[in-house]
């Protein structure tokens, strides 16, 4: 503790860890003995940035692939059609679930103001998710799959995911139960939804009949099936992908950015419309199908008014920090937030028009597809992590909110992640459109003017585009394990510098979050 | 069409939720847009975070209420609310089939004026031959290549080897009718050996290297089992689609594992029937096109077994 830069942060170590040293603290159970438990918030940072690096390093492979397709190796745990589930399931559930669950249980203890239910079903639900995890990367690859896009785990891994799933939602309501504030603060509302939803859609999508250990079939059949699957994976990207992450927006921006929220009035609002009009979005995933043309029609108006609902949180966001914009200059963590909403923005007015069905008649099965999901994936759900995890990780070691070991780091970091989504998104555009395009070209007889092959050679170069953004942003994330890495071993050695802290301006918000230990 | 798919017990059931979600959306902006004290905190505070009780942006209000009405326009004009058709009477299948009927009087007399030239004719016929082009990297080039030089499992359609026959009228009667190849399995009465022995056979037949001791023991079983279908001499049998086994072409791969995996477990190649999706002139120029695909002008099918001896 040689380290003098703010009087606040020491009084708070003092309070929670009287007596010793970061380092012993660290190594003396701190996380389990202070006033909020830190080790299942800080077990799932690192596991967020773990898996991270993990999916997306799969991500990029596979975009490999696309371009160069000799590089499956022609070995069957390779190829393409086993990864691609492997890396969105790594991505979505093992790096953005990891990001849940690691803000959700930090934002509802300090928001609640008390330890989390049970510090053994807080390890539980942490041992638990990694092991879905783990069987997932290990059964995916040998090709046992339900083949339900973003369900594609084999039952027994379901019903771990279901108990999992029904041990996070009682530590998480749980600690709301008995919290110390009156109110629920709106950053809990988004999360509680999320976590009741997710429950809701994955056991109902994942009813099958077992017929070996790795071998199940659907419940549902034909359209049924598909209608089931799109409700589930639509509102897997409406619950698990935007409520829960706009949970995480509402406490980091305010946070963050030392602002007031922009409207109290606007959260209740669209937060009741949102989690209202998912639901009936799905079908637009079926345009032109077997499924009934009312049921296509409706989830298409419905997927118009959602414009509304998701812009709501995106506006909240922004304008919380009216006031404060003279912060992103010197605040790369802001600047993630800030720009994480700026892309949810973005793809959130994108998915309302490609639901529109002659948009969609042109969009469908093209990689504008892919590059609206990565517009959401990398540019929302990382970025917003990424940042959240910024804010947060230096808490777990004894020093302020957002005090890294190098803010140059994390400004690098955000250039990365910035130019590698753009990157991406663009080459995903261009192929797209012209995918579309291409497809629907007739000559002057009503003949096809081009093959399919034709549109994927045509594809090249925006698949090697995508390999190089996506490798950018990858390579944002190793720029970020190295930064925790050395927090980590700043924090183990007792120092509490920052290696270049004559560079960071001393910012109100950082001690004013170091200060709120004090509570403890 | 017909859009009457839901009992109207259920079709009502989808009438009240859409409407009443409508009706949610309006009452939460409605009874919402007043209540606010701009510029003031609500008092609240969570971990250091207050909130503005400012009001709804006017323009986010405005358009949220604009994107309910539409709504409801849409659904009005459009099926959507259960059995209700819509009154614009639009269908996804009668917008298909109008599109279709369109195309059809458009285009159908550019292809119909060639229907009636005779295939031999039309092969030389260079506008002909750009359509077929044209449907068949459509039609054909996702199974037979872009070239029409096959793959395995299909064809090559390049080489003077048609398993079905390859005169004008037998490649017609292929696209527009389809084939059925159908190879047994003969994993049970040959068993694991007998598949051996037959395989070095065929592949003594096809002028391959064979054990000889293996291949001599092959004959019998083939002359029992093969033979009704690739000929005594394997020339094959073109009624039946039994590919000719004297030459070094193989539809399921030419390595001893891919012939003793086809004799094993046999074979099924398909090949889909095109009339119904492309009408009979399309076939025309099609079966037109395929027949100029050959390298070899010479149409004598006995060149390949000329080049066996």
């Amino acid at each position: 503790m040689t380290d003098q830069n703010s009087g606040s942060s020491e009084s708070t170590l003092k309070t929670i860890a009287p007596a010793t040293t970061a380092h012993s603290a660290y190594n003396s159970g701190f996380y389990n003995y202070g006033f909020y438990n830190y080790r299942v918030v800080h077990q799932f940072s690192i596991m967020t940035v773990v898996w991270g690096i993990v999916g997306m390093l799969v991500g990029v492979l596979i975009a490999a692939q696309l371009a160069w397709p000799a590089l499956n190796f022609n070995i069957p745990w390779l190829s393409f059609g086993r990864l691609r589930p492997l890396h969105t399931n790594a991505v979505i559930f093992a790096f953005g679930g990891c990001a849940l669950m690691a803000t959700s249980l930090f934002v509802v203890q300090r928001t609640c103001q008390v330890r989390l239910l049970s510090d053994k079903l807080a390890a539980f639900v942490f041992w638990g998710w990694q092991t879905v995890i783990v069987s997932a990367a290990i059964t995916l690859p040998m090709g046992l799959t339900t083949s339900k896009e973003y369900a594609e785990l084999e039952w027994p891994i379901d019903i771990l995911i279901a108990v999992v799933w029904v041990a996070y939602a009682v530590l998480f309501f749980g600690t709301i139960m008995k919290r110390k504030s009156q109110h629920i603060y709106v950053a809990n509302w988004f999360f509680g939804a999320f976590i009741l939803a997710v429950a809701l859609l994955h056991i109902i999508n994942s009813l099958a009949l077992p017929v070996t250990l790795t071998k199940s079939y659907s419940v549902y059949s034909g359209t049924v099936d598909a209608m089931v699957q799109w409700w589930y994976g639509h509102n897997a990207v409406g619950f698990f992908l935007t409520a829960g992450f706009l949970g995480m927006m509402y406490y980091f921006v305010p946070k963050q950015a030392d602002r007031p929220v922009y409207s109290y009035r606007l959260s209740v609002v669209h937060f009741w419309a949102l989690i209202a009009i998912y639901v009936w979005a799905g079908p637009h995933h079926l345009h032109y199908t077997t499924l009934p043309d009312w049921t296509q029609n409706l989830g298409m108006v419905m997927s118009l008014i959602l414009l509304a609902p998701s812009w709501g949180g995106m506006i909240n966001g922004i304008m919380t920090l009216s006031g404060a914009w003279d912060k992103l200059r010197t605040d790369p963590i802001l600047k993630f937030l800030v720009v994480s909403l700026s892309f949810y923005g973005m793809s959130t007015f994108e998915g309302p028009m490609m639901s529109i069905k002659s948009v969609n008649a042109l969009s469908h099965y093209t990689d504008w597809t892919i590059g609206h999901v990565h517009s959401g994936a990398l540019g929302w759900v990382a970025m917003i992590s990424i940042g959240a995890i910024y804010h947060l990780i230096p808490l777990m070691y004894n020093r302020k909110a957002g005090d890294m070991y190098s803010v140059k780091l994390i400004d690098l970091h955000f250039w990365l992640s910035t130019i590698g989504t753009v990157l991406y998104i663009v080459a995903m555009w261009v192929n797209g459109l012209m995918q579309g395009l291409m497809w629907r070209a007739v000559n002057s007889d009503g003949t096809l003017t081009y093959s399919f092959i034709e549109s994927v050679e045509a594809s090249y170069a925006g698949y090697v585009v995508r390999f190089i953004g996506g490798s950018i942003f990858f390579a944002g994330m190793l720029v970020m394990a190295w930064n925790i890495w050395k927090t980590r071993e700043l924090a183990l050695s007792g120092n509490h510098g920052s290696h270049d802290a004559h560079e960071m301006e001393s910012s109100s918000h950082a001690s004013k979050a170091g200060s709120d230990e004090v509570l403890a | 069409m017909n859009n009457a798919i839901l009992s109207s017990g259920w079709s009502w059931f989808v009438i009240i939720g859409t409407f009443g979600s409508l009706l949610y959306f309006f009452l939460l902006l409605y009874l919402n847009r007043n209540i606010s004290n701009p510029g003031k905190t609500t008092g609240h505070d969570y971990d250091g975070i207050e909130e503005y009780d400012n009001p709804l942006p006017a323009w986010w209000f405005w358009g949220f209420l604009i994107s309910i009405l539409f709504a409801i326009g849409y659904l009005i004009y459009y099926p959507g609310l259960g059995n209700f058709a819509g009154i614009g009477g639009w269908s996804q299948v009668g917008a298909l089939e109008e599109s279709q009927e369109a195309a059809d009087a458009r285009y159908g007399p550019l292809f119909a004026q060639y229907g009636a030239v005779p295939i031999d004719e039309l092969v030389e016929d260079v506008t002909a031959m750009r359509m077929g082009r044209r449907l068949f990297a459509t039609n054909c080039a996702v199974c037979h290549g872009a070239a029409g030089t096959g793959s395995e499992g299909f064809p090559n359609l390049g080489d003077a080897l048609w398993h079905w026959g390859g005169s004008a009228d037998q490649i017609k009667a292929s696209i527009a009718s389809g084939r059925n190849a159908m190879m047994p399995a003969w994993e049970t009465p040959l068993q694991e050996a007998g598949v051996k022995e037959v395989t070095e056979y065929v592949m003594q037949l096809a002028g391959r290297e064979a054990d000889p001791a293996l291949a001599a023991a092959g004959q019998a079983h083939y002359t029992l089992y093969c033979a009704a279908c690739h000929g005594a001499d394997g020339s094959g049998q073109p009624m039946l689609g039994a590919p000719s086994l004297n030459e070094e072409v193989w539809l399921y791969g030419n390595s001893k594992l891919r012939i003793e995996q086809s004799i094993r477990h046999g074979r099924n190649g398909r090949m889909p029937a095109f009339t119904e999706r492309l009408g009979a002139d399309k076939v025309h120029i099609l079966s037109a096109y395929v027949m100029s695909l050959r390298q070899d002008d010479d149409e004598d099918g006995d060149e390949p077994e000329e080049t066996e001896q």
